[in-house]
């Protein structure tokens, strides 16, 4: 069994791939990091760059010297790396070069949905899009020789129900070593406007090899009465629905795998096959809308046709908890049926009547929490702290990771404004030359520490050349934690856990003769005169609030036991109105119900002593002596 | 052995950080390992931190679905906290779905800053119990403690699920799995995780 992630890492093996550069993203973090594990074995170079453009860049250089290269990362990394990559067609590439770009709709690990399949066609790049662990496998071997045939690099769509769902893989044979080219530098590779034309020709090569594609596949009855265009993990669904709802010799389904550009000729005679099309496809309706263009301009050929999909709005948009662009089997089935007039209903009707009989309960929502022991609630304390001392109405910038969360109750809903990587300190840099314009507000900016070195930089420097004015917190917990703790360039640490040379933020930020504080965010009462003092300072200030990620400490540490003293507590009596539990809302801190006082989950309890700094009544207590990760209560 | 449902779906609902994709991969290798056509969907990330978590498991002896599963659908719900239990059984379970649940409670921040109100354990325990076919109470985290680790409470969990015997398969197959997932006292303490989930329902 493999995840969809891994069996890409598989398809890059059994493709003979020796070069593999990403900035980690979810949902396709694991990638690289599969193939990082079995790196020295087999020979392959790994590589978590700065970021998704290096890394673009990084694994470009690999294929221009004939070698096979593999470039990962997730759909808002591929902005970051756009610029790049719209100059690849131009240039042409050599060695076969895929780049696998993970889309995350109900962006259940990102802040937006965002659908990849919308930047191949300016940047004149194929994209394929696979329905399975299976298919993923099979396609990056593939995709690989359409890139060296065509001369192009070949972007494999991904979603998060293919790269976190595992299934069975029928696995290949991996291309040995000997045998895999040695790299050579003949060629040149120049990019200018004038070769915008055979951008055009490698894209009318790759039309036969796309048509022969074994990947699109129709099924169904040869003259159906409704025919489901779809791509994706929509796949499965589509099957599915046509299983439940029994409707096999009425319904075909056409499976476009080579999505963009369309594989002409085949969509065509697919197009023939039924007047009515249905689309199921996740996030926009970019199939929909490159069928109805490739309709339109063959009216004549495949007469007239109605299509349905989230245009006509047969497929309806379901928002759902975090988004809008998730594609599920009862969403397929329930267009399915309704455009065929069968009545359909989801769920279980036997457990609907029971539940009509169950007394009503409110279900809380569970919003995602800065874990237990979490240095960016300390550091979000002692900021919140800091600006209502300071009074000015401070306005809080924030970025992309695990603080994000302060825009949420977690953190104290701190942050006004959330964007993309490194924008919080780009707009701080606006807002602190507004100043001149009459803002009195001042400006303070949260960035973590593998975001600052993604796209902060310039930033900052952008912010010391204009004379801008702000406060930049950089939350340093000594990783990129988000996306599972991978290595970035203060770390010292390469992709396969050899030593690398670190490039320290704080020398960093020296070097651009920025004032630079360093504090520890567990000390919360010097962090919140500091932030005091800095704000009070003005100028462009950075302070950095250094202390390693909780969850790398629970798993690596002894940690101390921390207790609350229930005679000490006093419960709702203390007018502390259950600080531990309800304001600095640690997950660990919990209310006792029987007993009416302060408790500490012990289970989730790291022992960091945040919260026995802040009670008012001293009432939590840290044993000096060291426990191993169990528990005696 | 063939399923009374094909494909058969199963859902492992916790609480982020309580170890469900462990959990679920022990379970779906060890049906792989047994010839089942087996799809495994889940969601992770940093926001699943303290969120809601559910994996789909589905086995088929005919092919791979999808990997996820309808609403409705879900024969076994494997439950890691009562709340998400509940949350979880009333949209995909099945007219015949059976539930086995660790039914200590993990409070929502929601909760722990009284914006809205646990429903309690005991009204979430008797509403699944109206809506089950067959509840199975498992003191999960008190059983990880003496196993060592109270944090192994979802492979105490995975071990309960193996002894009810409700989706048949041989004991070893989820040893195996086990023994290939963790080495050294990790090993140790989630093996005697297995067995005292295992011990735990046996003649239920």
């Amino acid at each position: 069994m493999l995840s969809g992630n891994e069996a890409a890492a598989r398809g890059a093996l059994e493709a003979g791939v020796q070069w593999v550069a990403s900035y980690p993203g979810s949902p396709s973090v694991q990638i690289l990091e599969c193939l990082a594990a079995v790196a020295r074995e087999r020979g392959i170079y790994a590589e978590w760059s700065i970021n998704e453009k290096v890394a673009l860049e990084v694994a470009t250089a690999a294929s221009f010297a004939g070698m096979r290269a593999l470039c990962v990362m997730k759909a808002d990394g591929l902005n970051v790396a756009m610029d790049f990559l719209t100059t690849l067609p131009l240039s042409g590439t050599k060695g076969g070069l895929v780049i696998v770009v993970s889309d995350d709709p109900g962006a259940h690990s990102s802040i937006k949905e965002e659908d990849t399949r919308y930047l191949a066609p300016p940047a004149h790049v194929p994209l394929l899009e696979p329905t399975s662990p299976q298919e993923t496998k099979d396609m990056l071997v593939w995709a690989y020789g359409v890139s060296e045939k065509v001369g192009l690099p070949i972007i494999v769509r991904l979603v998060t129900r293919i790269c976190h769902a595992r299934g069975v893989v029928e696995l290949g044979a991996i291309r040995p070593g000997e045998g895999l080219p040695i790299p050579t530098l003949q060629e040149t590779f120049i990019t200018a406007a004038r070769f915008h034309p055979d951008a055009h020709q490698r894209l009318d090569l790759i039309q036969d090899l796309f048509v022969a594609s074994p990947f699109n596949l129709y099924t169904g009855p040869e003259k159906p009465e409704l025919s489901i265009f779809v791509s994706g993990v929509s796949y499965g669904y589509a099957l599915e629905a046509i299983e439940r709802l029994g409707v096999e010799e009425r319904v075909g389904i056409f499976k476009i795998a080579t999505v963009w550009p369309l594989p002409e000729e085949l969509a065509i005679e697919n197009l023939k096959r039924s007047d009515q099309i249905l689309f199921l496809e996740e996030i926009e309706p970019f199939l929909e809308d490159q069928i109805k263009a490739l309709a339109a301009q063959n009216w004549d050929g495949v007469g007239p046709l109605t299509f349905m999909g989230k245009r006509s709005g047969d497929v309806p948009w379901v928002v759902k908890s975090r988004g809008m662009g998730e594609m599920d089997p009862d969403i397929a089935t329930r267009a399915l049926a309704s455009t065929l007039n069968i009545d359909f209903q989801s769920g279980s009707a036997r457990l609907k009547e029971k539940m009509d009989h169950l007394p009503e309960m409110d279900l809380p929502l569970r919003f995602p929490n800065l874990c237990a022991g979490c240095p960016h609630r300390a550091s979000y304390w002692a900021i919140k702290t800091a600006l209502a001392m300071d009074g000015r109405g401070v306005f809080t910038l924030g970025d992309i990771g695990c603080y994000t969360l302060g825009v949420l109750p977690s953190g104290y809903e701190t942050l006004r404004t959330v964007h993309s990587m490194g924008s919080g300190v780009g707009l701080a840099s606006g807002f602190g030359k507004l100043k001149g314009m009459g803002l009195e507000q001042p400006t303070l900016a949260v960035i973590g520490d593998s975001t600052l070195y993604h796209a902060g930089i310039p930033p900052l420097i952008n912010a010391k050349n204009t004379g801008s004015e702000y406060l930049c917190i950089i939350l340093d917990n000594e990783t990129t934690a988000m996306t599972g703790h991978q290595p970035h360039p203060g770390s010292g640490l390469t992709a396969i856990g050899e030593r690398a040379t670190p490039v320290p933020l704080a020398e960093l930020i020296r070097s651009l003769d920025i004032p630079l504080t360093i504090r520890d965010p567990y000390q919360v009462q010097e962090t919140i005169e500091t932030i005091l003092d800095l704000l009070k300072k003005g100028d462009l200030q950075v302070l950095l609030l250094r202390r390693e990620c909780a969850l790398k400490r629970s798993e690596e540490e002894l940690t101390p036991r921390v207790y609350v003293d229930q005679e000490r507590c006093l419960g709702d009596a203390c007018g502390c109105s259950r600080f531990c539990s309800r304001v600095f809302s640690c997950p660990a801190n919990i209310w006792d119900e029987d007993a009416c006082k302060a408790r500490i989950d012990e289970v989730l309890c790291i022992g960091c002593g945040v919260c026995a700094a802040l009670c008012p009544e001293g009432a939590i207590v840290v044993e000096s002596e060291r426990r191993e990760n169990d528990v005696s209560s | 052995m063939t399923l009374v449902h094909d494909p058969f779906n199963i859902i492992i609902a916790g609480v982020g950080g309580q170890g469900n994709i462990l959990s679920s991969g022990l379970i779906s290798r060890a049906f792989c390992e047994e010839g089942y056509m087996v799809s495994v969907g889940e969601t992770y990330g940093a926001t699943q931190r303290g969120g809601s978590v559910i994996s789909h498991i589905r086995l088929s002896r005919k092919k791979s679905y999808g990997p996820l599963i309808p609403l409705g659908q879900c024969h076994v719900i494997v439950g890691f906290e009562p709340l998400e239990v509940y949350r979880i059984l009333r949209d995909y379970g099945h007219d015949t779905v059976r539930v086995i649940t660790n039914d200590r409670p993990f409070y929502p921040l929601d909760v722990l800053q009284k914006r809205s109100k646990y429903p309690g354990v005991d009204p979430l325990i008797s509403s699944i119990e109206v809506l089950a076919r067959d509840l199975e109470i498992v003191k999960g985290t008190d059983l990880a403690k003496k196993a060592g680790n109270p944090k192994a409470q979802n492979v105490v969990m995975v071990g309960a699920f193996c002894g009810l015997n409700w989706v048949p398969l041989p004991k070893e197959r989820f040893l195996k799995a086990i023994e290939e997932t963790f080495s050294g006292t990790r090993l140790e303490i989630n093996k005697w995780a297995f067995e005292l989930g295992y011990e735990s329902v046996m003649g239920h």
